[in-house]
């Protein structure tokens, strides 16, 4: 017994070991715990959530302004439904030059030079060209077209494009008496189109159109959406637009405009012949192989609807397909 | 040989596997998950549920290689997961996207293979859920548990095949999921085949 220690605290107020113990392995445990909740819903996360961030970083500011032709009220071919919001057209793409997710072509098509950027007309035309946009668009007066967009992926939009009609810039470079199709190819740039360094589809993408379908007056060259000027992952700064037919056929960024006697090869029918065909066009009675086309889902909207003969244009186009089975022609 | 006891272990787990769903209330309450909601849903679920089925496949032929045990201790956990997931991305489908309209959710199952793996690979995960639990393995003898629960492998690859036919192009995701399972499947047909080799042959009557 010695008295020159500091006194003890009375044995009653130490913490019994066990209990210390205790202490010590809850905050082990609380720290695995944390730890092992981390690494299974990070890992979770990144295996499966990169398709749902957040866009709101990448919606594009508008474009340059176009002038519009002054007159314009609604059109005959304009709908009144309501519009799809700028930025879930802009941000909802299918554009595979850029990326395959939805939302890859916001985020990666803005590497995409659009200025200088010339046109090809050639094939068969008694006045092939090559022209620089800025002066194609000078050409002829814009329009604004309210078209129904049908994916064929059975989602759809209402989109405010801005445009002139395709026939008018062929009317201009004459057509031979030789041209029965319209074939149109994207940019080739692996460089400024990442996605073509990946050979997920046949680069450059190609598409086609019937002449006849090709002069008719709602198949529309965009240049602009919304007023202004196309964002990048629209298709700028020259698209297609066809409004009876799956989105597909709506070649994006387009730098060659050949005139040919051949029906020509189109990309996705090239991908995949029994899914996808050379027309294409909007049918809710032929379904895609692994997907009923019978209804559709308005972007923005919950309950599908039903899918309209030609996209709800059959009144306008529907002459054009007399006597073809369409169940063959897809 | 006793392991020592986790009991953090399956709440981090559960905790863990159902951050993905929180986060993805949380996204569909703040209105980002992108215009086109329900398919956003249907992508993420059915994601989740092939990731956690091929999750509670590799928890044997981990602890095979390693022999480590804590992954049989959430095995059982994992497939439920995995089951959820499924059972989710199905009533996203049929209740979200379809509307529960009848005629078109069975013309898509008898019609469209590549609906009708998916529902198969769902259907099989049933029974193996019902018999997820302890009292299940005593009741059946572990033998016939244990044949039952190799549904869970053919679940899967109907799981792989499902998310191939989904795509439109570019396989890469689905080929590396299915690749995944082969190599899982090979260390249990390789160990299998060593234990059969390394147990003396049966004995016969005289």
């Amino acid at each position: 017994m010695s008295d020159k220690k500091a006194p003890e605290p009375p044995s009653s107020e130490i913490t019994p070991e066990t209990l210390y113990l205790r202490r010590r392995e809850f905050i082990k445990n609380a720290g695995l715990f944390v730890g092992t909740a981390a690494v299974v819903g990070g890992a979770g996360y990144l295996l499966t959530m990169k398709r749902t961030r957040p866009m709101d970083a990448f919606v594009p500011d508008a474009g340059a302004p176009l002038p519009v032709a002054e007159t314009q009220g609604p059109g005959p071919y304009d709908t009144d439904e309501a519009r799809t919001p700028f930025e879930d057209v802009t941000t909802y793409n299918n554009f595979y030059e850029f990326g395959l997710d939805k939302n890859d072509p916001a985020r990666n098509a803005h590497v995409l030079k659009t200025k200088p950027w010339t046109v090809v007309i050639d094939g068969e035309v008694h006045k092939p060209q090559t022209v620089d946009i800025e002066q194609l668009i000078s050409w002829f007066p814009l329009e604004e077209r309210v078209y129904r967009m049908r994916c064929v992926e059975a989602w759809s939009m209402v989109i405010p494009w801005l445009g002139f009609p395709l026939g008018e810039l062929l009317k201009r470079v004459e057509p031979t008496s030789r041209a029965k199709y319209v074939s149109f190819t994207t940019l080739m740039d692996p460089e400024q189109m990442p996605g073509q360094k990946r050979g997920v589809l046949d680069w450059p993408y190609v598409e086609g159109l019937r002449l006849d379908e090709a002069m008719h007056p709602l198949t529309l060259m965009a240049v602009g959406l919304y007023g202004k000027t196309l964002p990048n992952q629209n298709g700028a700064p020259l698209r297609l637009v066809v409004p009876w037919k799956y989105g597909f056929k709506g070649i994006k960024s387009i730098v060659r405009i050949s005139l040919t006697e051949q029906q020509p090869d189109t990309t996705w029918n090239l991908a995949s012949p029994n899914e996808y065909g050379f027309y294409a066009n909007v049918n809710p009675e032929v379904d895609h192989p692994r997907w009923s086309q019978a209804t559709e889902r308005r972007v923005g909207e919950y309950r599908r609807r039903p899918t309209l003969p030609f996209n709800g244009y059959a009144e306008q186009v529907a002459s054009l397909y007399t006597g073809m089975d369409l169940r063959k022609n897809y | 040989m006793a392991s020592p006891p986790l009991p953090w272990l399956n709440p981090a787990v559960l905790a863990g596997g159902l951050a993905p769903l929180a986060l993805m209330a949380l996204q569909g309450a703040q209105g980002t998950l992108g215009p086109n909601v329900i398919e956003a849903v249907l992508n993420e679920t059915g994601l989740l549920a092939l990731v956690f089925l091929v999750a509670s496949l590799a928890c044997t032929p981990l602890k095979l290689l390693f022999g480590w045990t804590w992954p049989i201790r959430i095995r059982k956990l994992v497939g439920l997961m995995a089951f959820g997931y499924a059972l989710l991305h199905f009533l996203t489908y049929a209740v979200a996207d379809q509307g529960l309209a009848l005629r078109p959710i069975l013309e898509d199952i008898t019609k469209r293979k590549f609906i009708a793996v998916g529902f198969l690979a769902l259907v099989l995960m049933v029974p193996l859920a019902l018999t997820s639990t302890n009292a299940a393995v005593r009741r059946m003898g572990f033998p016939a548990w244990k044949r039952l629960h190799r549904l869970a492998y053919a679940a899967g690859a109907l799981g792989v095949i499902h998310f191939v036919w989904r795509v439109k192009k570019d396989h890469t995701e689905p080929f590396i999921y299915g690749a995944v399972l082969a190599l899982l499947l090979t260390i249990r047909a390789v160990e299998a085949l060593r234990k059969r080799r390394r147990s003396p042959p049966a004995p016969r009557p005289a």
